[in-house]
């Protein structure tokens, strides 16, 4: 990194400009590219948790400690394909998240390392090309937990966790990804919105203790044809209820293809006045939960959501790979960015749906 | 917004029924753990049309957080209510931020202030800024609560520049209260109220874009509680005005709302007038329409003389319902020379009129006030007959006979001569013994009189001890009359657990006011009811004895060792204790009355006469309020007397030394040097399980410890204005005028607690001084809104009422003030106060509660008791 003297109040100052100026290209899916390497329970365990007691297969966050090389190797090929915004591969790295596999008390570090293997391979890219500058987005996602529904179905007011425990492991992960070194915050795949706020409140108490005050993004998942969210949201009760974090960016991620999300997508950038992201899933999984829609097919629609001025940030989510990543970039590019709207200023208010004073 | 129909419609309706604090139902059934039924309410109030809802825990005995974070996390799974965003509403902020942790979408926070400072409410709007809230500001500062437009105003800009500058708010999600309180109530203060919260609302919308404005509109009409259809108009009338200024919304009972246009035009008017202040006596002429509205009962008028133009037997009773004294004796010896005979008197006309009296006082459309003033006129006239009747009026025993008396060791009446007037009025024959009765004169006397019923009456807690001897004492004799146990110590409780049991052979009737005593007393001298009734609360309190035995799981209590390590320790840093003025005993001879008077805490007088209400409010409670005003003005005009002629005299005593704490004992000294040992006072401690967030109490802890290496003093006092009391009471007894009797033993004991508070403050200022500066009012004064407390054995924080003896002999009462204690350690005469003064800032009231054997031991020990003798006097302190 001594070749990117670039502090991190630069970059982002930088990427502040950039999204003022063209249509930025986030990466695409983890699992895909990792599934293509069909690795096996030793792999995945690597020698440093050999004598780990759990199975850790699938566990893709573990192979930042395990398998790094494969990581960096990973978020090359999206640079290469032309990604301007890399995630960390820290979907899951929550001590919630990975405790199904025994590694929470690796949350902390799987963080820093993910960050710093992401940091490392933006800035190769970076100083090979100044003029295309990288950025390092550290994920987070939802957690297996939720905090709006019941987890018993005789007991509606029963719950897995309590805010306070979501909270706490946000709050671990958000300064792990901190101290690796990201340029900003994604809150991912949100199919509950009060897990989402405590991931939030983490990141805005982090301002208290000196940190430097770094982008949020923020992204919501819809996960039915009605358009709310798995906790009952609708698109603008979403909104409403996350803008106090006051975000760099909101958009819409996973849930469906980029053709059963338009609509909502639409709503979304009618409602925010911020940056609109979006990274659908390839298609619709067929029957063997495979997702088929090949990049043309996939760049072409998100490339008449650029034309149609709904986005400022594409990417892929489920199914997609550096060849459609490379298609988006290349469909995207040129096109000028979605112009954030000035909204009426007024008091807005939700519960599942909005409420606006008049 | 040209009509009230217009405007309704883009006002914001906040549901308020999910509040436990303001919806009866919904708290008993939070209490009740009924979620299910919780939750309809808050469907039917989105059903109604609230598009937000109010949702409040704030109740003394709930657990706030756990019954906030349950009630919302329900919510969150009925898509119907969920969908509307909530207010969280709680005065304590841990409930608040549970409530939070609970609700995905955006709330609004009900409410932070700038009551505490800026830094607690910067620091509580951040954390809602961070949770992603919007927030009501009520206009409360450092100064307390905003009543001026002024005041509301600037409160709200400082606010709003914290929050938009500080607190990274947009100024759209600031709501601000600017308090709304009650109008009409009798206190021409109070009369610009609503019109001052309607300016600041336009005002506050003017300056602060962007912001809105909301408020709790019921508290306008708090002055009409019971009046529901006068409220309703009131609050469309007020929003009419509120909205045109700019209100933006308001809590309310959503689908309750009454529309302007269709409101009486004249009641319209005249609610106007009360709402923007437009005359002087809008709220008179608000009161004067304000019964018509409250059902189809048509508006009770005073008229005036005409009543002296009918029948004299019809006057008679119009007197006596009435209670007008003043043509008493003509009009009675009119009817005496044109019926002939005394008696027919009686039993006509009188017994006509006081049995329209009972019927309305039954039906509670008569007040204990107006009742005493008729039983006075029916006790004139029959005074007036007295001396025409031959036969003596021994046989009259009328509805039946009943023997009372204020047991042996009590000297308080004020409550056994209310009842005994009631009696009396209702047409039983009351054979009054006074105070301080042994139980075999009670006896003796009832045998002698062939009593139908025994009632007993006392306040402070040894007579309930003493009850429990007379009630056994009547079961020694064998005899089985019904005994009624009244007075402000005793309860169903005691009366089921520990009267009862003493008294197989006839039945104890615990009676809890004046107005039930005429049921329960008629019931016991029919043979047929009386044993209907006796069996009902046979089993009633069998009922009760036995859930008491099931319910008492152990408490969960520390031990005494655990209680005293969880101490409260003052903070002798921050606050040194101050050396007094004037150390030693000071006494007051002949204090000015008058200097008094402004320290007088009215509401406990209403309440004595049975009026419920909190002064001076209660002067325009639309039930009470008219029954309130004329004893109010009687009361007034009887103290203007009692001043100017002196008719007791009030006299007081108070010490300061210095002194030390000793674990749970207070050690006095004569000197700074502690080398010559004064007395010891002993002290009881909290014992109940608490954190260290809330010590274990007892007033030991007020005092530095020691070998602390501060000095520290301690202060007592005993107070009196019963000089001359029972004389002034013997005549009016004799002037067979109850009315005066018991309004002026009223006085006296009020006069006594203002006493009380006037050296107090005195101390405080002069002699101990250690606040000379304080500035308070009256209602300050009555809110206790000053540093130190001066608490009395007997109650809370020392229940144990034998430590007045130490303050007895330190003081040296007797001879200082003319104060006597009885062998139950009650103050002769009744109308006095004493006490111990604590001067460290964070002393405070509180109770003692239960204690366990460990500390009755150890107390046992300290005061050198037996341990039957500790269990007597601190009876009330131990599980049973």
């Amino acid at each position: 990194m001594s070749d990117a003297p670039r502090t991190r109040e630069a970059r982002i100052a930088e990427l502040e400009r950039a999204a003022t100026q063209r249509i930025l290209v986030l990466d695409g899916a983890w699992g895909a590219q990792i599934q293509k390497h069909r690795l096996t329970e030793e792999e995945f365990r690597g020698e440093r948790l050999a004598a780990h007691p759990q199975p850790l297969k699938g566990n893709n966050d573990i192979l930042c400690i395990t398998r790094p090389e494969l990581i960096a190797e990973l978020i090359g090929d999206y640079l290469a394909a032309g990604a301007d915004i890399i995630s960390t591969n820290t979907f899951s790295s929550t001590t919630i998240a990975q405790a199904d596999y025994g590694t929470g008390h690796l949350a902390r570090e799987l963080n820093v390392r993910a960050a710093v293997l992401a940091r490392a391979a933006a800035d190769r890219a970076t100083n090979a090309d100044p003029s295309r500058p990288r950025w390092v987005a550290g994920s987070i996602g939802p957690t297996n937990r939720t905090l709006s529904l019941s987890a018993d179905v005789n007991d509606p007011g029963a719950r897995a966790v309590d805010f306070d425990q979501v909270y706490d492991a946000y709050r671990e992960q958000v300064i792990g990804l901190y101290e690796g070194g990201v340029d900003l915050f994604l809150v991912e795949t949100i199919f509950d919105t009060l897990n989402a706020k405590a991931a939030l409140k983490a990141i805005l108490d982090l301002r208290d203790e000196g940190h430097v005050e770094l982008p949020i993004w923020i992204s919501g998942t819809i996960t039915d044809r009605s358009g709310r969210t798995l906790s009952g949201q609708t698109i603008d009760a979403f909104w409403i209820s996350v803008r106090h974090a006051e975000p760099f960016a909101v958009g819409l991620n996973c849930g469906f293809g980029a053709e059963q999300l338009r609509p909502f997508l639409a709503q979304l950038a009618a409602a925010a006045d911020t940056l609109i992201s979006a990274y659908p899933n390839a298609g619709l999984p067929n029957e063997l939960g495979e997702y088929e829609e090949g990049p043309e097919a996939m760049s072409a629609q998100l490339r008449e959501w650029a034309q149609a001025g709904l986005v400022n940030i594409v990417g892929g989510c489920c199914g997609t790979t550096p060849e459609h990543i490379a298609a988006i970039a290349r469909a995207v590019a040129g096109i000028p960015p979605r112009q954030v709207p000035q909204l009426e200023p007024t008091l807005r208010l939700s519960g599942l749906e909005p409420f606006a004073a008049t | 917004m040209a009509t009230g129909t217009d405007t309704l419609a883009t006002f914001i309706h906040i549901g308020e029924r999910t509040n436990v604090a303001g919806s009866a139902r919904f708290k008993r059934l939070i209490q009740a753990g009924d979620y299910d039924a919780a939750l309809a309410v808050a469907r039917e109030q989105i059903e109604n049309g609230a598009q937000i809802i109010d949702v409040n825990m704030d109740e003394g005995l709930l657990d706030g957080e756990l019954a906030m974070t349950t009630f919302l996390r329900l919510v969150a799974s009925e898509p119907e209510i969920a969908r509307v965003p909530i207010m969280i509403d709680s005065s304590k902020w841990s409930v608040i931020e549970a409530g939070l942790k609970c609700v995905q979408g955006k709330a609004i926070v009900n409410s932070i202030s700038l009551k505490e400072g800026e830094a607690p409410f910067l620091e509580a709007a951040r954390k809602i800024r961070r949770y992603g809230a919007a927030v009501v500001v009520m206009a409360f500062d450092e100064q307390g609560q905003a009543e001026t437009v002024e005041r509301k105003v600037s409160i709200c800009e400082r606010a709003y520049d914290l929050l938009t500058q500080r607190a990274g708010f947009d100024p759209e999600d600031i709501i601000f209260d600017p308090n709304i309180f009650a109008v009409a109530t009798g206190i021409p203060e109070h009369n610009d109220y609503a019109l001052a919260f309607i300016e600041a609302t336009w005002q506050i919308k003017e300056r602060l874009p962007g912001t809105r404005v909301s408020g709790g509109v019921s508290n306008v009409s708090f002055s009409f509680r019971g009046n529901e259809p006068l409220r309703e108009a009131i609050h469309a009338v007020f929003l009419y005005h509120a909205i045109a200024a700019g209100m933006d919304m308001a809590i309310v009972n959503a689908g309750q709302l009454a529309q302007y246009e269709e409101i009486d035009p004249e009641l319209r008017e005249r609610i106007e007038d009360v709402i923007l202040n437009r005359r002087d006596d809008a709220t008179e002429r608000l009161l004067e329409v304000a019964e018509r509205y409250r059902d189809a009962g048509a508006a009770k008028r005073e008229t005036d003389r005409e009543w002296r133009t009918l029948p004299v037997r019809e006057r008679l009773v119009h007197a006596l319902v009435n209670g007008i004294n003043e043509f008493i004796i003509e009009d009675t010896e009119q009817a005496r020379v044109e019926l002939g005979e005394p008696l027919h008197v009686i039993e006509g006309p009188l017994m006509d009129g006081m049995n329209v009296v009972g019927d309305l006082f039954g039906q509670g459309k008569m007040f204990l006030p107006q009742v005493v003033k008729s039983a006075r006129v029916m006790k004139q006239a029959v005074a007036h007959l007295e001396p025409f009747m031959e036969a003596s009026r021994t046989d009259a025993r009328g509805a039946g006979r009943v023997v009372m008396a204020t047991v042996k060791g009590d000297v308080h009446d004020i409550g056994k001569n209310i009842v005994g007037v009631v009696l009396g009025c209702n047409g039983f024959d009351v054979i009054d013994l006074g105070v301080m009765v042994p139980a075999h004169q009670i006896l003796d006397t009832a045998v002698e009189q062939g009593a139908d019923v025994i009632g007993l009456s006392g306040l402070i807690t040894p007579s309930l001890d003493e009850m429990c001897s007379v009630a056994s004492e009547m079961e020694r004799r064998g005899m089985s009359m019904p005994l009624m146990i009244g007075g402000a110590t005793t309860s169903k409780l005691h009366t089921a657990i520990k009267i009862d049991p003493c008294y197989t052979r006839g039945q104890a009737v615990y009676v809890p006011d004046a107005s039930r005593a005429v049921g329960v007393a008629s019931a016991l001298v029919d043979p047929e009811q009386r044993a209907a009734l006796a069996s009902q609360v046979k089993a009633e309190y069998r009922e009760i004895a036995e859930r008491r035995a099931s319910g008492r799981a152990a408490a969960n209590r520390f031990t005494l060792t655990q209680a005293r390590e969880n101490r409260l320790r003052i903070d002798l840093e921050a606050h040194p204790p101050v050396a007094p003025a004037g150390l030693g005993v000071h006494s007051f001879d002949d204090y000015d009355l008058a200097e008094l008077v402004p320290y007088i805490d009215w509401t406990p007088f209403f309440r004595a006469w049975e009026l419920k209400g909190t002064f001076p409010k209660i002067l325009a409670d639309p039930t009470v309020g008219e029954t309130a005003r004329s004893l109010h003005a009687d009361a007034q005009a009887m103290l203007e007397r009692l001043i100017a002629e002196r008719w007791v005299r009030a006299r007081a005593v108070v010490g300061l030394w210095p002194a030390a704490a000793d674990g749970d004992d207070i050690h006095l000294y004569a000197d700074p040097a502690h080398s010559a040992h004064l007395a010891t006072l002993h002290t009881l401690r909290q014992q109940l399980a608490r954190d260290s967030e809330h010590p274990n109490l007892a007033l030991a802890d007020f005092v530095a410890p020691l070998g602390a290496g501060v000095g520290d003093h301690i202060g007592a006092f005993v107070v009196t204005t019963g000089h001359g009391e029972r004389e002034r009471a013997a005549a009016f007894d004799a002037a067979h005028d109850d009315y005066s009797k018991i309004l002026f033993t009223a006085l006296c004991d009020r006069l006594a607690e203002a006493f009380a508070e006037r050296m107090h403050a005195h101390v405080r200022r002069e002699l101990w001084a250690y606040a000379p500066d304080e500035r308070l009012t009256a209602e300050d004064l009555i809110a206790e809104r000053y540093a130190g407390i001066r608490p009395a054995p007997g109650y809370g924080c020392q229940p144990d009422h034998t430590e007045k003896a130490t303050i007895f002999s330190l003081l040296a009462a007797p001879e200082s003030v003319g104060v006597e204690l009885t062998e139950s350690f009650a103050m002769s005469p009744g109308s006095s106060v004493a006490g111990l003064y604590f001067a460290h800032p964070q002393a405070r009231y509180f109770g003692v509660g239960r204690i366990g054997q460990d500390q009755l031991e150890d107390y046992a020990a300290r005061k050198g008791w037996s341990l039957e003798q500790a269990r007597r006097w601190l009876a009330t302190l131990l599980d049973d």
